[in-house]
């Protein structure tokens, strides 16, 4: 291998400057724990609370969406416009028509993973005088439980004793406190269409969400077009998954283009959340980004003064035949030198913070801290340290190439 | 005599300062070094002699007129080859001997041959040393730079000046901080390289014995070379 002069005198000055090299690393460090560890924590949430979302929402769904009353008449010509002064919802019923034959179209499309039919009403759940309301979700449970995963959440019964049984209901726990009631006993259920069956409980669940836990309950979708009084062709919702929630208005804007029904994605239902979610990730990247400006700015300010100090040894590198762009490589070595022992230590770093946070135990319905090892931000956060002491050694560095060496010798 | 190899030309080099003023520092330099010379110049200071070594050496190039080294025409060269062109012929020896402090002696003679990348690593240390050998200070090749006297200092600069077999070697003040005993050292050393190793020297002095005892002196006033010495003819 053929020596190389330039990297031997850039390794030589960090190895005889130590001290220097180990500020300008722990600059980097800091900025790049802090930044591994922030980013850490802001994706591990975000990843919680849309798991969260995912827990009740599909990716996409499809309903019915209210429509307000239009003229019958076009507009004849420009210059006339036909307006309807107090338009009204003009909706008659939520109900997907044909909903059979739009499921099977939407499940021959290549893309969707998973796509399910499901009818809902407000329930009211009785037990002698003891009344709570919440709402009902008529399914197939067991398609329901390969796209929601509600079986996971089961603490008595089980799901597929509710397939086929016409009779069965699932409660959210809170529902069966409450009321005080367990698995096989007799809950009376009535909608708002006075409809009351009295129903048997075959599986209690606990998503750790007192929301969902206090109102929720699935029955068969056949069992629920009964409490809303319609035929088996009602649907309310039909919910599709995709590979890739996060190409959910892709995916959505070519289901629209399969029915003249309301097509929304999961982004355009939780856009409240997601927006907040968003904010609070800017606000921490920015805080971590800005660590990492000021370790940069530590890099650019060692590098200036070993190169204000070593002006003399510059201009005799360059009498003796280095060239601008051999300076620049030396420095520019020195930098990535100090910036790869900051970066490697900060991830460590970066990691153990990781692995604390993740021994936190919060309570309720998240457990442990949600943050895990992300190898992407790992890699995220070592590029950014070292493209971020590069660009810091850069300038110095071009400095130090400009120095004019008869200028250097003259004094 | 018969007609000697030029290495070094210059034809009407001239040069101006702007600050404060605009003045002519050189003017109408023209000259040859021819191979295996120990050339020195003189003048008194202020007259421009450093400021033609550092047109000479190319690390100067806003000059008007032309310079040749070799046969080679180097005004209007690129930065980046004057560099090569520096690392592969020409020599420097300042009058503070500019060694880099953290490195030993023996690597501060390699580092011009490392950077010229012609010889292997090890082939260059044994140069290095032997380069060091001449100038009667291998024993100090593993200290570091900053440990040797003034006049060690001066000749692993020396040294270093001629790791990669130059063809000429340009010096400004070379025995400025030396002692005579010093002086005497390195004037001998020069001798041996210009009639020895038939590398040329061209050295800025103030030290008129040193001048006289050189093979020829251009003597400089006011930008201006106002004798070739006593020698000069019989180069013509
Ligand atoms: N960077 C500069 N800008 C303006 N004038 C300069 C500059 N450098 C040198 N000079 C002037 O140019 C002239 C020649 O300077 P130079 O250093 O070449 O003289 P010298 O012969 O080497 O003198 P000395 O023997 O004192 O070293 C001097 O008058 C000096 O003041
Ligand atoms: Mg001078």
């Amino acid at each position: 291998m053929r020596h190389n002069i330039n990297s031997d005198i850039a390794l030589t000055h960090i190895i005889t400057r130590k001290r220097q090299t180990l500020v300008a690393a722990l600059g980097v460090t800091l900025g790049v724990g802090v930044y591994l560890f922030m980013n850490s924590l802001t994706s591990g949430f975000s990843s919680f609370s849309r798991d969260e979302m995912f827990k009740n929402s599909a990716h996409i769904k499809i309903y019915k969406d209210d429509e307000l009353s239009q003229p019958l008449v076009p507009s004849a010509g420009s210059g006339h416009i036909t307006v309807i002064v107090n338009p009204q919802v003009t909706t008659l019923s939520k109900k997907i028509i044909n909903p059979e034959q739009l499921l099977s179209t939407i499940k021959q499309q290549p893309f969707v993973v998973n796509a399910i039919s499901q009818v809902s009403f407000d329930a009211f759940y009785n037990r002698g005088k003891a009344q709570i309301s919440g709402d009902c979700s008529g399914v197939n449970i067991l398609d329901y439980d390969a796209m929601f995963k509600t079986s996971k959440y089961i603490v008595g019964g089980s799901l597929n004793r509710l397939q086929g049984n016409l009779n069965g209901i699932i409660i959210g726990s809170g529902i069966a406190e409450k009321l005080n009631l367990g698995i096989d006993d007799n809950i009376t259920v009535t909608s708002s269409y006075n409809v009351v069956k009295v129903m048997k409980i075959v599986g209690i669940f606990t998503t750790g969400s007192s929301l969902t836990d206090n109102a929720k309950s699935y029955m068969n979708i056949s069992t629920a077009q009964q409490f809303i009084k319609e035929g088996p062709s009602y649907v309310s919702n039909i919910f599709i998954n995709i590979p890739d929630p996060n190409k959910s208005e892709e995916y959505a804007a070519s289901l629209q283009q399969l029915t003249p029904y309301k097509v929304e994605d999961w982004k355009t239902t939780n856009a409240d959340v997601l927006a907040s979610g968003k904010t609070r990730d800017v606000l921490m990247s920015s805080i971590a980004m800005s660590i990492l400006v000021v370790a940069a700015f530590g890099i650019y300010n060692i590098l200036s003064s070993t190169i204000a100090q070593k002006i003399n040894d510059i201009a005799i590198l360059k009498a003796t035949g280095f060239a601008g762009r051999d300076v620049i490589r030396i420095f520019l070595m020195e930098a990535l030198i100090m910036g790869l022992i900051g970066t490697l230590i900060g991830l460590i770093i970066g990691a153990v913070l990781i692995e604390i946070m993740s021994n936190i135990y919060m309570g309720g319905p998240v457990g442990y801290f949600p943050i895990r090892f992300e190898p992407a931000l790992f890699a995220k956060s070592f590029g950014l340290g070292v493209f971020i002491t590069l660009c810091a050694g850069y300038f110095p560095a071009r400095k130090a190439a400009r120095v004019d060496p008869v200028e250097i010798f003259r004094k | 005599m018969e007609k000697r190899e030029v290495i070094l030309s210059t034809r009407s080099l001239g040069k101006y300062f702007y600050d404060p003023i605009k003045f002519k520092v050189l003017d109408n330099i023209s000259f040859n070094a021819y191979k295996g010379e120990f050339l020195t110049l003189v003048g008194k200071s202020g007259s421009g002699k450093s400021t033609l070594l550092y047109c000479l050496s190319t690390m100067d190039t806003s000059y008007e007129g032309e310079l040749f080294i070799g046969q080679e025409r180097v005004t209007g060269k690129k930065v980046n080859e004057l560099a090569a062109l520096r690392n592969r012929s020409i020599g420097f020896i300042f009058q503070f001997h500019y060694l880099l402090p953290e490195f030993s002696c023996l690597k501060n003679v390699m580092i011009p041959a490392l950077k010229l990348g012609k010889y292997s690593y090890k082939e260059v240390e044994e140069r290095a040393y032997s380069k060091l050998d001449v100038l009667g200070i291998r024993d100090q090749a593993l200290k570091p730079a900053a440990k040797l006297s003034g006049g060690q200092q001066q000749r692993v600069a020396i040294a270093r000046a001629l790791i990669n077999d130059p063809a000429i070697i340009m010096c400004d003040e070379p025995t400025g901080n030396l002692d005579s005993r010093n002086t005497r050292i390195v004037f001998d050393i020069f001798k041996q390289i210009a009639h020895e190793f038939g590398q040329t020297i061209i050295a800025v002095t103030h030290d008129n014995d040193f001048a006289e005892a050189s093979d020829r002196t251009i003597e400089l006033a006011d930008g201006k070379i106002i004798s070739h010495d006593k020698n000069f003819d019989t180069y013509l």
